[in-house]
């Protein structure tokens, strides 16, 4: 047990003197409750790039018109083929990339609450690498599009009925910049 | 794919221990129970005033004792009086009173920075005095001395060591959807005394603990990326050790602590096993398929690792040698669906979600002769884990809508519904003996 502790201490000096420099503390400099001898660390931070939250489909960039305005495509149960009504959507993001390779997207895949968490991790990434085959054959670089699955986790709306499953099978385009 | 260096964000954000109790804890309701508990009187302890703190220790036993379904404690009211040592127990009285076994004790404080808990059990068909002992610990750890009285008193009688000092991580919900919040928690056993040991508006999941109890690991999404974090338990101090291109998941410590198995996709989606040497930061590939791999856990000796994989089409689960591109051969056939495996602390039983025609279950399935056991009865249950002495599961079931926390004895006889008064709670974990 010891052994088990002295192995991650080891492994964290290493680190820090692999990484050369202080430690990073990515937190945005929000304060925390000190916690006291025994305790550590704060309770704030973590918020991610606050410049994000809930920016699914708000970004700034983007293609024009109707088609570029829709930026959640969504999936049937266990699936990730696209379906057909999502194919010019798709494209007409495509298109835009293609044309601007200084843009980056951030493809988000979400699945509804059936089949285990880690699964549905799989799956949700499976859609997503769905949509990035799509804009690719557009002639996106792969540099412009990253993936991150939430699985189940992140659901569009709450219920457990097809109504509210339909709606959170889904991946989202996000534009970065 | 590029092995990302990762940076330590020693003493970072967020933590915890000690924070103030601002959530849900759980409360334990017996839903279904032996049909013969064995009748205990757990008798008043002598008190310390003011050291204790005014915690109830024989409350706290009596019920640690009854939460296992095995025992039905005496009821104080019908006690007639309030032996606190062996010697002054009237065994024909409490005898009378229908008890199996009566248990009596003290808590004092010899010094400042310690508490002793000294108490007897005796067997009142024999009159027997079957333990004499004491608990030692430090003064704000009283509840935990008592849980080890449990512990203690539980294995001299059923013959199973006890689980009560233990802990449980879990994370819960709260917000309405597209907004939530998000909170990994560590409770006693008992789901008291919670913490809340990080805290995010972007998903944590899949919290796994370290062999030793001083570290757990999780998956956290902020930045929006998912990165699989290491977290010392005391001291809140925590450092990124994947987030790579992708999905970057599931992590499971190896038995000796030295590694963990995690899924990782790269930019190419494709989930696979692999494990990561904790001191040396080397990467080994154990899985290399199209499939969904997922979900891996270790054999106790640490020679395999059983995971979950859609390669035959459907979720079944697989066993591969822990090594780089190690054969993998499946190991579940009867059922429709087999996901999430999860090994007993003796290595014999796999525990495990099945589907069959719809709703999602826990099941055990004996590795000897394959003959596999349903143990509850919701439509998505999930995330099973063994309590270290192999005696109980811990797992995810849906209460009127909401994720609630369950458990289930392995002979799926006791079950036991741990309630939050708010929010969802899911994806918990039975932390190790002794922390």
């Amino acid at each position: 047990m010891r052994k088990t502790a002295m192995v991650l201490i080891m492994a964290a000096a290493l680190a820090l003197a692999a990484c050369g420099g202080k430690p990073k503390v990515q937190n945005d400099g929000s304060t925390g409750e000190s916690v006291g001898a025994n305790g550590g660390a704060s309770t704030s931070g973590l918020e991610g790039d606050a410049g994000s939250v809930g920016g699914s489909g708000s970004g700034a960039s983007g293609p024009p018109g109707q088609l570029g305005s829709q930026r959640i495509i969504y999936f049937e149960f266990d699936s990730s083929d696209i379906r057909s009504e999502f194919v010019d959507v798709i494209a007409a993001h495509g298109r835009y990339l293609a044309g601007n390779a200084s843009i980056r997207v951030r493809l988000e895949g979400h699945s509804d609450e059936r089949g285990t968490r880690e699964y549905n991790i799989g799956l949700a990434e499976r859609r997503s690498q769905a949509v990035k085959r799509a804009l690719m054959l557009q002639g996106v670089q792969e540099s412009q599009v990253a993936t991150v699955s939430y699985g189940e986790e992140r659901p569009a709306v709450a219920g457990s009925d097809e109504a509210a499953y339909s709606k959170n099978r889904r991946v989202e385009i996000v534009y970065i910049n | 794919m590029h092995p990302r260096k990762f940076y330590p964000a020693l003493l970072a954000l967020l933590a915890v221990l000690g924070a103030p109790r601002a959530f849900a804890e759980l409360q334990i309701d017996i839903t279904k129970g032996v049909t013969d508990p064995i009748p205990i009187a757990v008798v008043q302890f002598a008190r310390a005033v003011p050291a204790d703190g005014g915690l109830d220790v024989a409350a706290v036993v009596q019920r640690d004792l009854e939460s296992s379904g095995r025992f039905k404690g005496m009821q104080r009211r019908d006690m007639l009086s309030q032996p606190t040592r062996a010697g002054e127990v009237q065994t024909a009285d409490w005898r009378t009173a229908r008890n199996d076994f009566i248990v009596v004790g003290r808590v004092s404080a010899p010094s400042a920075n310690e508490l002793v808990i000294d108490f007897d059990l005796m067997n009142l068909l024999t009159g027997q005095t079957l333990l004499s002992q004491n608990v030692r610990v430090v003064p704000n750890s009283l509840r935990y001395g008592a849980h080890r009285v449990a512990d203690i008193i539980y294995e001299r009688i059923t013959g199973t060591r006890g689980a009560f000092a233990t802990r449980i991580m879990y994370v819960s919900v709260d917000g309405a959807p597209p907004k939530q919040n998000y909170q990994l928690l560590v409770a006693d056993s008992d789901g008291e005394n919670m913490r809340r040991v990080l805290q995010s508006d972007r998903p944590i999941m899949s919290p796994a603990w370290s062999p030793d109890g001083q570290w757990f690991a999780y998956v956290s999404f902020e930045q929006d990326i998912s990165s699989v974090w290491l977290q010392n338990a005391r001291t809140a101090e925590r450092r990124r050790i994947s987030a790579r291109a992708g999905v970057n998941g599931s992590p499971s410590f190896s038995p000796d602590g030295k590694k963990i198995a995690l899924t990782l996709s790269g930019s190419s989606g494709n989930l696979d096993i692999y494990m990561l040497d904790l001191a040396s930061q080397q990467l080994t590939r154990v899985t290399d398929d199209p499939a969904i791999d997922t979900e891996a856990t270790w054999s106790p000796d640490g020679k395999y690792l059983y995971f979950m994989s859609d390669r035959g089409g459907a979720p079944q689960i697989y066993r591969a040698e822990a090594r780089e591109r190690g054969p993998a051969k499946r190991i579940t056939f009867n059922v429709g669906q087999a996901m999430r495996p999860r090994l007993s602390p003796d290595g014999t039983q796999l525990l495990m979600i099945t589907r069959e025609g719809g709703g999602d279950k826990v099941a055990v399935m004996d590795l000897a002769n394959n003959q596999t056991r349903t143990l509850t009865r919701g439509s998505l249950d999930e995330s099973p884990s063994f309590a270290p002495n192999g005696a109980q599961i811990i797992y995810a079931g849906r209460d009127r809508g909401l994720g609630a926390l369950a458990t289930v004895s392995i002979d799926g006889q006791v079950t036991l519904r741990l309630k939050s008064d708010q929010g969802e709670v899911r994806d918990p974990v039975w932390g190790p003996f002794g922390n």
